[in-house]
């Protein structure tokens, strides 16, 4: 099968980008290996910030429920649910496992949007049941509507560990506290100072020791860390849990990315190792972009402009397109420096230049 | 423990179905992940690890970790986080590697 734009991947960047590239007159094949789209919008129930033009003031989750309609509406798009993207060969044929059946296709462009996944933290019997990623207890109390437990110590105090602690407050779980490493919470205050009004302690500078428990999670032990992040003898406090969350991070699902072929660089600012990119956010492979978190761990609403620039530069590229997209293409790049632009990003930026254009060009 | 009151979301009734766990029939929605039902119901000890033979749980939640590997209907390595319940699926705790001959 042939198209114009294949995507991997329907979460925000890979909605955005199919959208955009359609509109732009590109025949787009969306790839989801999930029997639904939205990727990890749909598990978002708190407002998102930013301006209008990235959905201020919606929940992820009814921001994923209108991308999903368009998409489904859209002229020039085609949707695989099911379907998991195999391998991308020298001769420019993807793999894919469409509902169980092996298909070949040839796009002009690829663009990967695939994401990323939870981070773990090492401890003493970090393996027991009742220790889950903060994705993880979002997707089976926000999608699916089951508890995770009765009572959950929340690691970690940037912005997905204290929304994920607030959204258990919400759905009737108690939060024994919220723990960070660091010596200040990583989270907007708007979050932090929200769950301390509802009575979670947050304690910053201190880490997991050890978990305990027998066929699950019983109970987990905390001390304190120094400025040089070694724990303080005698720091120690224990909490009767039966749950704990991580929040400790992410790392993007790059995979296709390595198998590709395409230039690497271990960005720890950006979650790992990450693809070198331009400003279009072309990989050093002439024909592989790449969009959202597999690009660098940020937040949905750059994933999602992130997938505009995308979506446009690559619907540009392959030739033909329905009008001059160039205007909308280089509004799209200011409107994410100006996402990028506050003081909260500085890591970000810091990252971002290790593996922008000219890095490109001296490996390639 | 399911949610029945939630200042957000409403999470509509659906279609209950049962099914087989290690021998014990329980009951599910149709259509939702295999360890949501399984966590409905209390179960957290999906299989045991290869050779520590330690008791592994729900971690990821969406398909990437392997944490959460089941024999379903005699098929082993299962991700039971995704894959959806059906009525009268056999959902058996993994041992090890799973038997596939």
């Amino acid at each position: 099968m042939k198209t114009d734009i294949a995507i991997i991947g329907a979460g925000p960047a890979g909605l955005v980008a199919a959208l955009h590239a359609a509109r732009a007159g590109a025949r787009v094949l969306l790839l989801e290996r999930f029997p639904y789209l939205g990727g990890q919008l749909i598990k978002q129930t708190h407002k998102f910030f930013g301006s209008r033009s990235e959905y201020a003031g919606e929940r992820g989750v009814d921001i994923a429920g209108r991308l999903i309609g368009e998409v489904n509406a859209a002229d020039r798009v085609t949707v695989w649910e099911d379907s998991a993207a195999l391998g991308y060969y020298p001769d420019g044929v993807l793999t894919v496992r469409h509902q169980g059946e092996f298909r070949t296709i040839l796009p002009g462009k690829l663009i990967v949007a695939t994401g990323a996944a939870e981070k773990s933290l090492v401890f003493p019997n970090n393996d027991l049941p009742g220790i889950y990623g903060a994705g993880a207890v979002q997707t089976l109390m926000n999608v699916y509507g089951v508890l995770p437990g009765k009572r959950l110590l929340m690691v970690g105090a940037g912005n997905i560990g204290v929304i994920v602690a607030y959204q258990l407050l919400q759905a009737g779980v108690e939060v024994a506290a919220i723990i960070e490493a660091g010596p200040a919470v990583g989270c907007y205050q708007v979050h932090a100072a929200k769950v301390e009004r509802c009575g979670v302690p947050i304690y910053t500078s201190h880490t997991v020791k050890h978990a305990q428990g027998g066929s699950s999670l019983e109970g987990v032990v905390i001390c304190r860390l120094d400025s040089d992040w070694r724990p303080v003898a005698g720091t120690e406090k224990e909490f009767a849990v039966d749950g704990m969350c991580l929040a400790v991070g992410l790392s993007p699902l790059t995979e296709l990315l390595w198998q590709a072929g395409c230039k690497m660089c271990y960005v720890p600012e950006l979650g790992g190792n990450i693809p070198l990119r331009d400003d279009d956010l072309l990989t050093s492979h002439p024909d592989i972009y790449v969009a959202g978190d597999v690009a660098g761990i940020e937040e949905a609403s750059t994933a999602m402009v992130e997938g505009k620039i995308a979506g446009l530069a690559a619907a540009l590229a392959s030739g033909d397109p329905a009008a001059d997209l160039r205007p909308e293409l280089t509004a799209a790049k200011a409107q994410l420096r100006a996402l990028r632009a506050g003081p909260l990003s500085a890591k970000i930026r810091k990252g971002l230049a290790k593996v922008t254009k000219s890095a490109l060009a001296e490996v390639v | 423990m399911r949610i029945t009151n939630h200042p957000i979301l409403a999470f509509p009734e659906r279609e209950k179905v049962l099914f087989i766990f290690d021998g014990e029939t329980l009951e599910g929605f149709s259509g939702e992940p295999i360890v949501a039902a399984l966590h409905a119901a209390g179960v957290r000890v999906l299989r045991h690890s290869l050779r520590h033979k330690r008791p592994r749980g729900l971690f990821c939640a969406i398909g990437n970790c392997s944490s959460c590997l089941m024999t379903v209907d005699g098929l082993p390595n299962v991700r039971v986080c995704t894959e959806p319940l059906q009525a009268g699926m056999k959902v058996e705790t993994q041992k090890g590697r799973g038997e596939v001959l």
